[in-house]
């Protein structure tokens, strides 16, 4: 038989089963969905990371002390205090490729101002890290130098700051507040950046000269991150060569010796952040996928069924000259056509189904690719689960088939 | 005689036919041999179980003889793989079948069309002309697009019969082609056969109905699996005659 009678006698033999062949499909539909949804929450949800963290400053280079964690391996708390002055010092003097540098520290708790209080983080910082991150200020402006020098109780604070402690709306500039009981005074607002991917709040915080966090509140030496900013995003690699180089000298590590520091790209944080998403996308797809192995399971049912109650006409086509490739075909093309037909409802189920998540809040994206990956996944469903039926038909002995009653 | 010069369309040379059942050993057909020519109407009779639906399983190629051979149209048998015993139906053996054995749901030109489709020589429209004119010779010309579901018995095996000669075979083999019809119906199925024997048609009948056999050219008697009795008949009786002849039913 030929392809077109093939593809006439598969849709006649649907058509006359219409709703047994709903139910097989509604398997297929149901899995097909669910793959391209979930796809389309992993597609979104990385591009959204891609964006936000590009936002953050694709040329942005932080290090922390001690060395690289990735392996897992906990270290001594010796290992975290590696990371001092005189090294911020030693990069802003010595890197060609570093545009800004600023020394981090930070400590969380109780802001109060008057009746009012909230609970958020400080961050010690220099006058750099706003040029880094690329903020703004909204009202008043960035401490100085000299409040650096001075170890001056000034600081920044962010939106939700502000709307914690001056609920009423007055004018924040000039007040003083108190973090673990010691005074600032504020000089600057910082313009609203809302919440990141993770779902944190980039206005909860308070922005101070390094020098006093790290004095009056941790009364510490030693400095939590160094984040700096090189020239440009190609020059990052560059960059971290170069201040691998300084660093080791600046802590005179000998030839042998590890890093007691770990410098990390925004650049290689996105990428970590890809590939943490890919790995989401993958676990969410497979999960999905699991049910078109149970669609298919339930088609090769209904083809099972279907073999045995047209064993009849199997006899029927065998005596005028059906072969069995012939009946193999054409409960083979009967099989792809209902899963085929069903992942095309399947995309058009999943389409809806995203735009809902999207309306839902959900980031999506449905990549072009998943669509053919379905429609490739439903034709290899059709032929692996309806071979069998089709082989059993095929294999019927024409004088017993038309017989059966 | 004139018979002699024909065509030979079947000849059974000394078939055998065993079924293993179990422990047992079934001679169902015990050295059959006999020639069959082009234009012959000839029923084959028997009681039940001597043999006959073996045979016919033979003579259409859907079964192999355990010995012996058997030349359809010339062509050896016995040794075709399957496939070729399907190629070898579907161009040379027209089957009718006692229950019609239609496609559900279907109309009767697409019946009737079944066997083309197995046949890549004939394409959509050479297929529907070829089923449309079978139908024609069977005298439903005026019902080609009737469901088989929508048709009474007699019309049914009309549409079998439409489907037996669609692809011009050899030889039309029926298995109790009026069984399950009434008397009168079965006599206008004999016409139909009658008429299609006058135009050269080779067929074979199987029947257990002894009257059957005076409409035939020749008979062949099956017992336990060989043939008994082999006889041409000089005095073919009309079907249509018999027909006209029957009382007209009285309802309606
Ligand atoms: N497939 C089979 N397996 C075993 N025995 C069979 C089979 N087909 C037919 N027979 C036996 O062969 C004999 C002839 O059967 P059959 O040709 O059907 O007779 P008829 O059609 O004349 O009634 C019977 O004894 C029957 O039981
Ligand atoms: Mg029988």
């Amino acid at each position: 038989m030929n392809f077109t009678n093939l593809i006439k006698v598969a849709l006649k033999s649907i058509a006359s089963n219409k709703f047994r062949s709903f139910l097989s499909m509604l398997g297929i539909i149901i899995g097909v969905a669910a793959v391209i949804i979930m796809m389309a929450i992993g597609q979104g949800s990385k591009e959204s990371v891609r964006k936000n963290i590009s936002q953050m400053g694709t040329n942005i280079i932080m290090i922390r002390p001690g060395s690289d964690m990735r392996g897992g391996v906990r270290q001594d708390p010796s290992a975290m205090q590696t990371l001092k002055i005189e090294d911020y010092r030693s990069i802003q003097q010595n890197a060609q490729y570093i545009t800004h540098v600023s020394p981090e520290v930070s400590s969380s708790g109780q802001v109060i101002y008057g009746a009012h209080n909230t609970s958020t983080s400080i961050y010690g910082e220099s006058t750099d890290y706003l040029t880094i991150k690329q903020w703004k200020v909204e009202d008043g402006m960035m401490f100085t130098e000299e409040d650096i020098n001075k170890s001056a109780k000034v600081c920044l604070i962010g939106k939700t700051v502000a709307k914690e402690l001056f609920p009423e709306g007055g004018d924040p500039i000039g007040k003083t507040i108190r973090f673990k009981s010691i005074p600032f005074r504020i000089v600057g607002v910082l313009k609203s950046k809302g919440y990141n991917t993770f779902g944190m709040d980039q206005d909860n915080l308070i922005i101070a000269p390094y020098t006093t966090v790290m004095k009056r509140i941790l009364a510490q030496t030693y400095l939590g991150t160094i984040n700096c900013s090189a020239i440009t995003e190609e020059m990052t690699d560059q960059a971290i060569e170069e201040l691998t180089k300084i660093l080791r000298t600046s802590h005179k590590l000998k030839e042998h010796e590890k890093d007691n520091f770990t410098i990390r790209s925004q650049q290689e944080m996105m990428d970590t952040m890809s590939s943490t998403m890919d790995t989401i996308t993958v676990i969410l797809v497979v999960a999905a996928a699991f049910s078109l192995l149970v669609a298919g399971i339930g088609i090769m049912n209904i083809m099972l069924v279907s073999v045995t109650e047209r064993t009849k006409e199997i006899g029927l086509r065998m005596s005028v000259g059906a072969r069995g490739i012939d009946i193999c075909n054409q409960f083979l093309v009967e099989s792809i056509a209902i899963s085929i037909t069903g992942g095309v409802l399947g995309v058009a189920v999943g389409y809806l189904g995203t735009l809902v998540c999207g309306a839902l809040g959900f980031p999506t994206s449905i990549p072009m690719w998943s669509i053919m990956v379905s429609f490739v996944v439903c034709t290899l469903i059709g032929v692996g689960f309806g071979y069998f039926p089709a082989r059993k038909a095929a294999k019927m002995n024409p004088i017993e088939a038309i017989r059966y009653e | 005689m004139e018979e002699k010069q024909k065509k030979v369309v079947i000849e059974l040379d000394n078939v055998r036919r065993d079924f293993v059942v179990g422990e047992e050993t079934v001679h169902a057909l015990r050295g059959i041999s006999f020639k069959i020519h082009e234009g012959e109407f000839v029923t084959i009779m028997g009681t039940s179980g001597s043999g006959k639906s073996t045979l016919l399983n033979q003579l259409g190629c859907l079964d192999t003889p355990t010995s012996g051979e058997y030349y359809l149209d010339g062509i050896a048998v016995s040794t075709m793989r399957k496939s070729q015993r399907a190629k070898l139906r579907n161009r040379k053996i027209g089957f009718v079948f006692q229950n019609y054995n239609l496609l559900p749901k279907t109309s009767a030109v697409e019946n009737v069309e079944l066997p083309l489709m197995y046949n890549s020589a004939y394409n959509a429209r050479q297929r529907r002309e070829a089923a449309e004119a079978a139908l024609h010779a069977v005298g439903l010309g005026n019902r080609m697009n009737h469901l088989s579901n929508q048709m009474s018995g007699g019309q049914m095996q009309r549409v079998a019969i439409a489907r037996a000669l669609v692809n011009n075979p050899a030889v039309i083999l029926a298995d109790e082609a009026t069984g399950n019809l009434d008397t009168r119906t079965s006599f206008e199925v004999l016409v139909l056969f009658q008429k299609l024997h006058a135009e050269g048609r080779t067929i074979i009948f199987v029947t257990h109905n002894p009257e059957i056999a005076q409409y035939s050219s020749r008979n062949i008697t099956l017992r336990d699996g060989k043939v008994r009795e082999d006889v041409l008949n000089p005095k073919i009786l009309s079907a249509a005659e018999a027909l006209a002849n029957l009382p007209i039913p009285q309802d309606e």
